[in-house]
This record gives C-alpha cells, sequence and structure tokens, in this order.
C-alpha cells in the first residue's frame, strides 16, 4: 500500500509534467494546426537556458527563471516567424518535417554548447524526503505537482478571462470570423507559439529538477503524443487527464510489471485510443469535406 | 506540369505513354548507364562503400516516397519496417539456411504483410493522426526487436555470414566491388518497377487518394484497396532495403532502425522531391553525401580548431536539420525541381519560358 501511494506520487508528478509539456502542444495545435514535433526539444531548451542562467552565469534562481521565459517568448515568436508562418497552407507533410527539422537543429544546437552528458545543477526544489501514511518520497514530486498545478491553473484561468486569452480561442474556434471582429490572427499564431515554448520551458525545468537535465529530456518529450492523442489534440483539459494517465501508467508499469514494458506501454495506449476513439477524450470530432 | 511539356507532341498514343520523349532523355540515360557501369572502376574502396550506401537508401527511399509521396499517407513508421526485413533476412538466411535470393524475397513478402497489417490504421484516420499512429508502431516494432532474445547472438548483435550463393562467395579484397554490382542492379529494379507502377491504374489510384481521397471514392477509386496496397507495396521496397543493408552490413542490431532513421528518410524524399522516383534517388543521394562531406570538412577544419571535431555529431545535426527547414522553406518540391528548372532553362533559352 505504502509502495502504491509513492508510485502514485511519482505518477502524477511525471504526468503534472507532460500536463505542462503537452498544454504547449495543444495550444499551438488548436490556434496554428500545426503538429509541432519540436515539443520535446522545447523541454530540453528551456532547462538549458535556465541551467545556464542560473549555473553558468550565476544569477539568482528568480532572475535566472524570469530571464529563460523571456527567452523562451522570443524564441517561440521567432520560430513562428520564420519558419513557420511561410509555411502557412502548405501540406501536412511538410509542416510536420519542419517542425523534425527544428527539433534537430533545437537539440543538436543545445549539445554544441552543453555536450551530451548530463551537467551538473544544484537542487531547485528540496529534495528531504517525507513520509506520509507509510510511503516516503522527496518532497520535491510534491512541490512539482503543485507548480504545475499553480501553472495550469494560471494558462486555464488566461484563457477564460483575459482578452488574449478569449482572442486565442476565438481563433482557434474560427479564424475567418476572428478577423472579420478585428483579432490579429498572426498575432495570436506568435502568442501560441510564445506560449507553448513558456510551459515547455516550466516543464523542462521541473523534469531536469527531478531527473537530469541532459539531452534525454527529449526522449519524455515525445510521450507529448500518447497525451495528447488520449486527450484530444485540441484540447486543453484533455491534456491534464491524458498526461496523468500517462504518467500513472508509466509508474504503475514500470513498478509492477516490467520497467523496460513501461517505455512503450503509452504507445500501445495510444494505438488503443487511436482504433477505438480517434479524436481523444476530449477532442473536437471534425467532418471532412470535400 | 513541367514546361518541358510543351512543345511535345505525339502522334501514337504508345508514344505519349513511354517513359522517354525526347533525343536528351536517351543520350541522359545512355550517360547514366555508362556511369554506373563507369563507377566501380573508377572509385577507391572508401567511395564505393559510399555509394553502396546510398544504393540500398535509394531502395528505401523510393519506397517511402511511394507511400508519402505518391499516396500522401505520412509515415514515421520507416525505422521499423527496416529492421522487420533486415531480421527476417538475416534469421532466415542464418538460422533456417535459406539461400540469399529466397531469404531476401521472403523478407521483402514479410515486410509487405506487416505493412498491409500497420496501415490498417489508416483506413480510420490520417493526416496528422496516421503521422502519430506510424510513431506509436515504429517505437512498438523496435521495442520488440530490442527485447526479444531471440533476435540475438547472446549478448552480441545478430551477425550474418558473408553473403554466398552455391560456390559464388563474396571475397573479402573484392567486398565493395561485387556488392556495388548486386545493389546497383536492386537499385535500378527496384526503382524501374516504381517508375512503371505509376503507369498503371492501382498507381494512378494512388494519387487519387493522395490529392483527394473523399473524390477519389466517388469517381470509384476503392480506397481500402488503394491504401492497404500501398503500405504493403511500399513496406515491399523498405524491405528490400533492410534485407540488403543486413547482409551488406553483416551485423543487425536494432539500433540501426530507431526514429533517427525514420526522420533520415522522410528528409531524403523531402529534399529530393516529394512524388517523384528521380527525386527520391538524388535526395538518397544528398543525405547520405552531407555527413560524409561534414566529416571531411571538420577533419581538415580539425587542425587548426580541434574544439570542432569533437561537435562532429552535433555539427552533422544542426546541418541536418537546417537542410530540411531550408528546403521547405525555398524548395518544397526538392532537388527533382531544381533540376527541372536548370533544365527548362536551357531549353527554352533565350527564352524566359
Amino acid at each position: 500500500m505504502s509502495n502504491f501511494l509513492t508510485q502514485t506520487i511519482y505518477g502524477v508528478s511525471d504526468g503534472a509534467i507532460l500536463a505542462l509539456a503537452a498544454l504547449g502542444f495543444v495550444l499551438i495545435y488548436k490556434s496554428t494546426g500545426v503538429i509541432n514535433f519540436a515539443q520535446g526539444e522545447f523541454l530540453l531548451i528551456g532547462a538549458y537556458t535556465v541551467y545556464a542562467a542560473f549555473v553558468v552565469f550565476q544569477l539568482p534562481l528568480l532572475l535566472a527563471v524570469v530571464l529563460g521565459v523571456l527567452f523562451a517568448i522570443v524564441l517561440g515568436v521567432l520560430i513562428e516567424r520564420l519558419i513557420l508562418r511561410p509555411l502557412i497552407g502548405e501540406s501536412a507533410i511538410s509542416v510536420i518535417m519542419v517542425t523534425i527539422g527544428l527539433a534537430a537543429v533545437l537539440k543538436a544546437v543545445a549539445q554544441l554548447f552543453f555536450g551530451t552528458r548530463a551537467v551538473s545543477q544544484p537542487a531547485l526544489l528540496p529534495r528531504t524526503t517525507i513520509e506520509l501514511a507509510g510511503a516516503t518520497f522527496p518532497l520535491n514530486r510534491i512541490l512539482v505537482i503543485v507548480i504545475a498545478a499553480v501553472v495550469l491553473t494560471l494558462f486555464t484561468l488566461f484563457f477564460q478571462r483575459s482578452r488574449h486569452g478569449i482572442a486565442m480561442r476565438a481563433v482557434a474556434d474560427d479564424q475567418q470570423a476572428a478577423l472579420t471582429l478585428g483579432i490579429s490572427v498572426r498575432r495570436i499564431f506568435a502568442m501560441a507559439w510564445a506560449l507553448a515554448a513558456v510551459s515547455a520551458l516550466i516543464g523542462g525545468v521541473l523534469l531536469g529538477d527531478v531527473t537530469e537535465v541532459s539531452s534525454r529530456l527529449t526522449t519524455f518529450g515525445l510521450l507529448v503524443f500518447p497525451v495528447v492523442i488520449l486527450g484530444g489534440l485540441d484540447s486543453v483539459p484533455g491534456t491534464i487527464v491524458g498526461g496523468l494517465v500517462i504518467g500513472l501508467s508509466g509508474q504503475y508499469v514500470s513498478s509492477y510489471w516490467d520497467p523496460g514494458l513501461a517505455q512503450i506501454a503509452p504507445y500501445l495506449l495510444l494505438v488503443a485510443i487511436l482504433l477505438v476513439r480517434p479524436y481523444g477524450l476530449f477532442g473536437e470530432t471534425r467532418i471532412e469535406r470535400v | 506540369m513541367s514546361a518541358t511539356a510543351t512543345g511535345v507532341y505525339y502522334r501514337t498514343y504508345r508514344r505519349e505513354s513511354a517513359l522517354r520523349h525526347t533525343k536528351a532523355e536517351y543520350f541522359r540515360l545512355a550517360l547514366m548507364i555508362v556511369g554506373l557501369l563507369v563507377t566501380p572502376y573508377v572509385l577507391d574502396n572508401y567511395w564505393l562503400s559510399i555509394v553502396n550506401t546510398i544504393l540500398i537508401a535509394v531502395i528505401g527511399a523510393v519506397g517511402l516516397n511511394i507511400l508519402v509521396g505518391f499516396t500522401g499517407q505520412i509515415s514515421l513508421g520507416q525505422g521499423g519496417f527496416l529492421a522487420i526485413g533486415a531480421f527476417s533476412s538475416a534469421l532466415l538466411y542464418q538460422r533456417a539456411d535459406l539461400p540469399a535470393p529466397l531469404s531476401i524475397a521472403c523478407a521483402v513478402v514479410i515486410t509487405a504483410v506487416a505493412g498491409a497489417l500497420f496501415g490498417l490504421p489508416a483506413l480510420r484516420i490520417k493526416g496528422l493522426y496516421l503521422a502519430i499512429a506510424t510513431l506509436a508502431s515504429q517505437e512498438i516494432i523496435v521495442f520488440v526487436a530490442r527485447r526479444w532474445t531471440f533476435l540475438r547472438d547472446g549478448s552480441s548483435p545478430l551477425t550474418v555470414d558473408r553473403l554466398s550463393l552455391g560456390s559464388f562467395e563474396i571475397e573479402r579484397q573484392y567486398f565493395e566491388w561485387q556488392w556495388y554490382w548486386i545493389l546497383v542492379t536492386c537499385a535500378v529494379l527496384a526503382v524501374l518497377a516504381a517508375r512503371n507502377l505509376f503507369r498503371t491504374s492501382l498507381g494512378r489510384s494512388f494519387m487519387a487518394v493522395r490529392d483527394q481521397d473523399i473524390a477519389a471514392s466517388a469517381i470509384g477509386v476503392n480506397i481500402t484497396r488503394a491504401k492497404v496496397t500501398a503500405f504493403a507495396v511500399s513496406s515491399g521496397f523498405v524491405g528490400l532495403a533492410g534485407a540488403l543493408s543486413a547482409h551488406y552490413t553483416e551485423t543487425v542490431t536494432w539500433e540501426a532502425f530507431t526514429l533517427d532513421v525514420s526522420i533520415l528518410y522522410l528528409a531524403m524524399i523531402i529534399v529530393g522531391g516529394l512524388g517523384t522516383i528521380a527525386g527520391s534517388v538524388y535526395g538518397a543521394a544528398f543525405m547520405v553525401l552531407v555527413p560524409v562531406f561534414i566529416q571531411e570538412f571538420v577533419g581538415a577544419l580539425g587542425d587548426s580548431i580541434p574544439v570542432l571535431l569533437s561537435r562532429v555529431p552535433a555539427i552533422e545535426q544542426v546541418v541536418f536539420g537546417l537542410v530540411i527547414i531550408l528546403f521547405l522553406l525555398f524548395e518544397p518540391r526538392g532537388l527533382a525541381q531544381i533540376w527541372q528548372r536548370m533544365k527548362d532553362y536551357i531549353r527554352f533559352w533565350p527564352f524566359r519560358y
């Protein structure tokens, strides 16, 4: 029972980070219709920028995170403007491949600067173990869940209440209608990429802190796909449910069954969902016409 | 429609459906044949090994282009299908003692069947969803290849004996030379088969599915059949490439078939030109040669800037990504289109078009 609780905490914290990464993915897909294969690399770049600011340049942590967020915004806007915008209206394969190319570049640039081995970073969150109902686990796992929950709530509030958030939802719903109402679709596209980079940065920093800051973060990034397929490609609440399911199932399979199987369990789940319910739990069913 | 199509008139239907229409095209064909015949006598072993790698990649890229470029079904599962071809041919040759041509043929069939199976989700889902589904199949196939101890020799990767058939055996000192002839035969046959596939009704139905599948079904194309056969045919080619690579490299290990390989092959057909057979050939050559030239280049610079040497893999990756992005931004139809434009320029000179 105590083991079960520990596994649950680990699973939920993994899922919380996945939800953050998937949130960026869904934002981009919802408003611009682009499948972003570079989402895992965004996690990586986020973790490395904060590492560079915090460890290499010895800035205070808060300042490092703020700088990281600014950098992520600039990066997201630049990528949208320079790479994705010329491809608006191109075929799906072109758009997918451009993000794959982008992923290769981002990952390799990180390698050029920081090498392939994990860099050592002092713990950002306290790692003292705590006991609860007989289960022991490090405190930082709990804090990860709390931080992710706060960030996800802030994002949800942003979409529900703020002017820009509502504009983003309008664009996602119907681009032409949004244009006629005076919403700048271009600015919304740029904003989607910037916000995606920011949420990935937060996810990357948290993930780097509980595991390690290395190029292996991108493998974790691939798990975004099972998450978004489960939750629905265009559903924000879906990312939270999907993230939790994938995070928990990964932990349970790895501890009760077979650690190796845990690596592909999410993909098996993905195939099953695609066969039964291709648009995910909360995704919008689209009807295609000629 | 390319500009060269104007100014060429057909008197008979036979002429119109011919692969080559102008004298220049026959001249180019002759030049190419001479080039292929002369290559092994001109190049040294190192460059010949690179040419052999390109030839295998050509077969794989043609296969992928049939699926992605001609049928419009995005597949990230190329590495997995290569693995199926490589492992089945190696096992049949090594453990079941089948003669090499038979084991390779069986591998082609097995991969085609596997491709049709993994293509079944394409009947329900398409586009972006299909890309993600094939990503999953890639991960699952590689996982099986990694975990199944049957696919290994104890703890070491599966080794394949040197290729032999009856009394003929590949000799050590002529290794690359002899392999060149085997691979060039296979690659030429593969290219011809693919080129001719798209003159048949089956090939045309693939293209109809790509252009607009609902409209295609309205004019009587059996979409289910077209999609499943496209997956099977494409995987057959890919299986051939995998089987040949298993015999050529003489070891088979799952590390050679990861997602990166799938992406590399996608890059080949993007750079070469989606939906053109010639493009798959150019793209395969280009993507194999790029890292070779980077190594040469960095090796030359390495004396003055030693830091570069330790960063070669990262530099390769940066260039790899940039090549994909720049081609998609500036020449989405790839090298085949560049070549076409060069031909048109000469053909219509001194006029612009």
